[in-house]
């Protein structure tokens, strides 16, 4: 199978977003146009004279790859091409805070693109601050653990719904831990016309601060307890696409990670049961 | 006492000494160590807050309306950042909100860049914020904590701009005034007008064309004014610490000098390295630092180099399709002299490219003809 995204690029070892965007582009195949925001993936991917692209590749500025995709679907469509997708692929910074008034004006139009958000849960491209996905209690360096406060405070911003609220037609988590349910996703979509939109757990080897060959694991892990839900919201139609039967303790997924390696028992308590009230309220 | 430090951490414990009341940041390379350090303070407890903001516009914004509120209130930027908070810019000093914040000076995109040069806070040379363009670690320090004290005497925004990696990320032997000291140099934040319920005022009203203008010319007599408030401001800091930087510009072994390098930040000091190389030498040349390109000190600039031969100008910023910026402020500065020296412009270090001290010896040897040069190194 011919590869899109080439190997020479210069993550780190064991880094979730090249597993993300080389699964999702063997998916869409050759006819998209990746439109990219500043980030890790900018950066490991682009550095002049090389490219790791081996689809057409834009990247402009960190807070408006929403408005970038939208303007060259216009213009494919307006030329006559009807078949080129225009994806996005966009880190958790861009997409839950500098860009996303600029997503949500995409959106609001239903916008013919492919939008997905690798999340790694900060900011890792300029060394791991905390950015609106950033989980409660997870240190950062600007949400650091000190004397008086204990990593991020507040809860993680809940992305997917505010856009599913946009009403498009397909919204979608999803985490590189369970392969399969994301390609799917990335195929249901491809074919779809309007914005849509899957999020992605990608886990970050630097930032979280573990093991590097426990990526994948980790990506599981997530789901496995229940931090991380896999879901579709198509048409409006909200779909939990797998619940495990029984779910691991969160404790088991934030002792794997140094980035929580602060948290008191009180506070692996609180999300537990912020876990556990999230799930209570699904309606399935 | 003297510690050893990275710059930023130095200029972020500077800040923190100058206890400002709202601090507002949003990462970007080079200047996010300064952020970082902050938000330290924060969560041990040692700085009143710490916004992590969604944008550098947002952060801006944030500091605004810290200020229009009656609050000390500071950000940090780069390159990207500072251009998205753009708009922000121009209405911070429109409104007179004394706020500081530091650039760590970073090329600007397209291509992405994260390295060194000033064209980020040149560009914004036109808003109404008093720019002092730091030389060393040391200028970077004291010079954010003499911003306060200056913008709040003067009610207008100060950037300081300290070099991109050059200055925000080397590791120096740097002195960093203590809370107490601070406190005996900066009087506590007053301002005369505020959003206050018991008096109130309206801030940021339209203008229309009958005001207006006249608005913007405030602006620009009240920069005027502020050029002895620089100099003052430095020289109480002086008295103080035994420290001052140059006020709005200065001349190192300049006095007899026929030939004269001249810049803005860091690159100061590799100049006057390679003066000093020259003159032990026998060879008249001399510095000329520009510390302040707002409000320009355009008389300084001119008595500093009547009856000099030939000034090279190291330019870190270029506006394309016309000249260098510091040179054109340089050419229309020497204007009223009868007798003109030459000035050429050397455009080098432009995102980071690297401008080693040979180049300079080089340009020394260029400028030796009395034609008038422009040379992208
Ligand atoms: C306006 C602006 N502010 C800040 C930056 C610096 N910057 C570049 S990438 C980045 C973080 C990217 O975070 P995210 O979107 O989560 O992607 P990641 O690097 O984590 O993959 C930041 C802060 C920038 N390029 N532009
Ligand atoms: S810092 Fe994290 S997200 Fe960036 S390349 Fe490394 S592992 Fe990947
Ligand atoms: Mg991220």
């Amino acid at each position: 199978m011919e590869e899109y995204f080439a190997s020479g690029h210069t993550a780190c070892a064991g880094c979730g977003m090249p597993i993300t965007v080389r699964h999702a582009l063997n998916v869409l195949g050759k006819d998209v146009i990746v439109v990219n925001a500043t980030s890790c993936l900018e950066i490991v991917s682009s550095a002049y004279p090389r490219s790791a692209w081996g689809v057409p590749y834009i990247h402009s500025l960190f807070e408006n790859s929403g408005a970038i995709a939208t303007g060259a679907v216009a213009s494919l469509r307006a030329q006559g091409n009807e078949h080129t997708k225009v994806v996005v692929f966009a880190g958790d910074g861009s997409t839950y805070d500098i860009g996303f008034g600029v997503l949500s004006g995409m959106l609001e139009r239903n916008d013919d693109v492919l939008y997905i958000c690798y999340d790694n849960e900060a900011y890792m491209n300029t060394g791991n601050q905390r950015s609106g996905s950033t989980p409660f209690g997870a240190a950062t360096t600007t949400s650091p653990a000190g004397k008086v406060k204990h990593g991020k405070m507040q809860w993680k911003k809940p992305i997917a719904e505010i856009i599913a609220a946009h009403q498009i037609p397909y919204v979608a988590t999803a985490s590189i831990g369970y392969m399969a349910d994301f390609e799917s996703k990335v195929r249901k979509a491809k074919d779809m016309k309007g914005a849509r939109f899957i999020l992605v757990l990608a886990p970050c080897v630097t930032g979280w601060n573990y093991d590097s060959a426990k990526t994948i694991e980790i990506a599981k892990l997530a789901v496995d307890t229940g931090l991380w839900m896999l879901y579709e919201i198509e048409d409006g139609k909200f779909k939990v696409s797998y619940k495990p039967q029984q779910f691991k303790p969160v404790a088991d997924y934030l002792k794997m990670q140094a980035r929580f390696k602060h948290l008191s028992e009180e506070q692996i308590k609180t999300i537990q049961e912020h876990m556990n009230k999230a799930w209570a309220e699904v309606k399935q | 006492m003297k510690k050893t430090v990275e710059v930023s951490i130095a200029i972020a414990e500077a800040v923190k000494n100058c206890e400002p009341d709202v601090v507002a940041c949003y990462p970007i390379t080079p200047s996010t160590h300064i952020a970082e350090t902050l938000a330290k303070f924060y969560a041990d407890g040692e700085l009143k807050s710490f916004i992590a903001t969604e944008s550098e516009f947002a952060s801006i914004s944030a500091i605004c309306g810290a200020s229009a509120a009656g609050g000390r209130a500071f950000s940090a930027t780069s390159s990207q950042g500072l251009a998205l908070m753009h708009e922000v810019v121009y209405a911070a000093a429109g409104m007179r909100l004394p706020i500081v914040m530091v650039v760590g000076n970073r090329a600007l995109s397209a291509p992405l860049n994260i390295w060194c040069d000033q064209q980020d806070s040149v560009a914004e040379r036109d808003s109404g914020w008093i720019q002092l363009y730091c030389e060393s670690a040391q200028e970077g320090v004291d010079t954010a904590i003499q911003a306060f004290k200056i913008a709040e005497s003067t009610m207008l925004p100060v950037m300081v701009c300290v070099d991109g990696f050059y200055l925000t990320h080397t590791v120096e032997q740097v002195e960093v005034p203590t809370l107490e000291e601070v406190r005996k140099f900066l009087p506590k934040f007053q301002p005369k007008v505020k959003l206050d319920p018991e008096n109130p005022i309206s801030m940021g009203e339209y203008a229309t064309p009958e005001y207006y203008q006249g608005f913007r010319e405030d602006v620009h007599r009240d920069h005027l004014a502020a050029k002895s408030r620089i100099v003052e401001v430095d020289k109480e800091f002086e008295q103080m610490f035994g420290r001052s930087h140059g006020g709005l510009a200065q001349g190192y072994r300049i006095e007899d000098a026929d030939y004269v390098f001249a810049g803005m930040g860091s690159v100061i000091g590799n100049a006057k390295e390679v003066v000093d190389e020259l003159r032990a030498k026998g060879k008249k040349v001399g510095v000329l630092k520009i510390r302040s390109l707002r409000p320009f000190p355009g008389e300084e600039v001119r008595k500093l180099l009547e009856g000099k031969k030939h000034v090279a100008i190291f330019e870190k910023s270029y506006s394309l399709g016309s000249f260098a910026p510091v040179y054109a402020e340089v050419i229309n500065s020497l204007y009223p002299l009868r007798k003109r020296p030459v000035v050429s412009s050397f455009i080098g270090g432009l995102g980071g490219k690297d401008v080693p001290t040979k180049t300079v010896h080089e340009i020394f040897k260029m400028i030796k003809k009395r034609e008038p040069l422009e040379i992208w190194i």
